[in-house]
């Protein structure tokens, strides 16, 4: 049981990601270069935060030609699960695995602060342990974290019960209120707040630790 | 080959709110200008390509609009495109 790690230039929370599955929760974790495509021995992989290619033309735009994402692509399409973070959700949906588009917050601000956020579905793995209504904290540190999306993807979102946190005071102005999304399948999750940073009690709470081990769940 | 020139304009859906164009906008009016009623901020990129007809060429450009310069969730672009060549009619 391994998980895999994305790492673009400008990546720069694999490491924290790393920190986190493999050192707080012991999970055999492997970065994995932007240019390879062999994803065959993964059990999951995430896309970790950060400002890949500099973030050029748009955040996740270049990211999304890589040719680790053809391969993810097929991964995602045979269940494997892919967690997109911060950027990654951002590349996420470059790439078309998850509908919608992240646009630069209401009030331009960079926000990097720790968020109340609340559980909207437990259909899939990802918040199994956790009621829907439940409040949970996570760090956000972004600038361009306003989801976006037209009136018939909105509501097929809602059809799917696919919008699965919403921020408590919306920070970013994002539609519905919406923090992190799922697919139809379940096994791809996107979302802005970081579950990396919210894995030891040190750093001030532990409620990423279960949206991490998910990534292992059957 | 024939070398073209082409200017994509990319700017976002009406629909989606401009942060960016609504601080602006706030600085121009902090500036004195007066009438001022709409402020939006897009991308202009300029490309040369070559290609044996203008046909391929906009195919092509059309291409990079859609797929690369452009998303489509919430922006829209425009395309114009000449020719060095002033053979060809584009």
């Amino acid at each position: 049981m391994t998980i895999g790690i994305v790492v673009f230039p400008g990546s720069n929370c694999d490491r924290d990601v790393q920190w986190a599955t493999e050192g707080c929760l012991g999970i055999p974790t492997r970065f994995l270069w932007h240019e390879s495509t062999d994803l065959s021995d993964l059990d999951a992989v995430v896309i970790p935060g950060g400002f890949s290619y500099g973030d050029y033309l748009r955040c996740g735009a270049i990211a999304r030609f890589a040719p680790i994402l053809s391969s993810l692509i097929d991964f995602v399409n045979s269940g494997g699960k892919v967690l997109g973070i911060c950027n990654g959700f951002q590349i996420l949906t470059e790439l078309g695995l998850l509908p919608g588009a992240l646009t630069r917050n209401q009030k331009l601000h960079f926000i990097c602060e720790n968020i109340p956020l609340i559980v909207s579905s437990t259909r899939t793995e990802w918040f199994e342990g956790v009621k829907c209504g439940d409040n949970i904290y996570l760090p956000i540190a972004h600038g361009e974290g306003r989801y976006q999306c037209n009136k018939d993807t909105l509501k097929k979102l809602q059809d799917d019960d696919s919008i699965a946190i919403r921020y408590k005071n919306n920070p970013n102005g994002s539609l519905n209120d919406i923090a992190g999304i799922t697919n139809k399948k379940g096994n791809v999750l996107g979302m802005m707040p970081h579950p990396e940073r919210a894995c030891d009690d040190v750093l001030g709470g532990l409620d990423g630790r279960s949206i991490l081990q998910a990534l292992l769940a059957k | 080959m024939p070398n073209f020139r082409a200017n994509i304009q990319v700017s976002l859906r009406p629909s989606v709110l401009d942060p960016a164009g609504e601080a602006t906008k706030s600085a121009a009016i902090k500036l004195g200008i007066r009438g001022l009623t709409k402020l939006r901020i897009g991308k202009s990129i300029d490309i040369e390509i070559e290609a044996s007809t203008k046909e391929e060429a906009k195919g092509q450009v059309e291409l990079l609009s859609d797929r690369l310069l452009a998303n489509p969730v919430i922006e829209d672009w425009t395309l114009e495109l000449f020719s060095d060549d002033l053979s060809i009619d584009v």
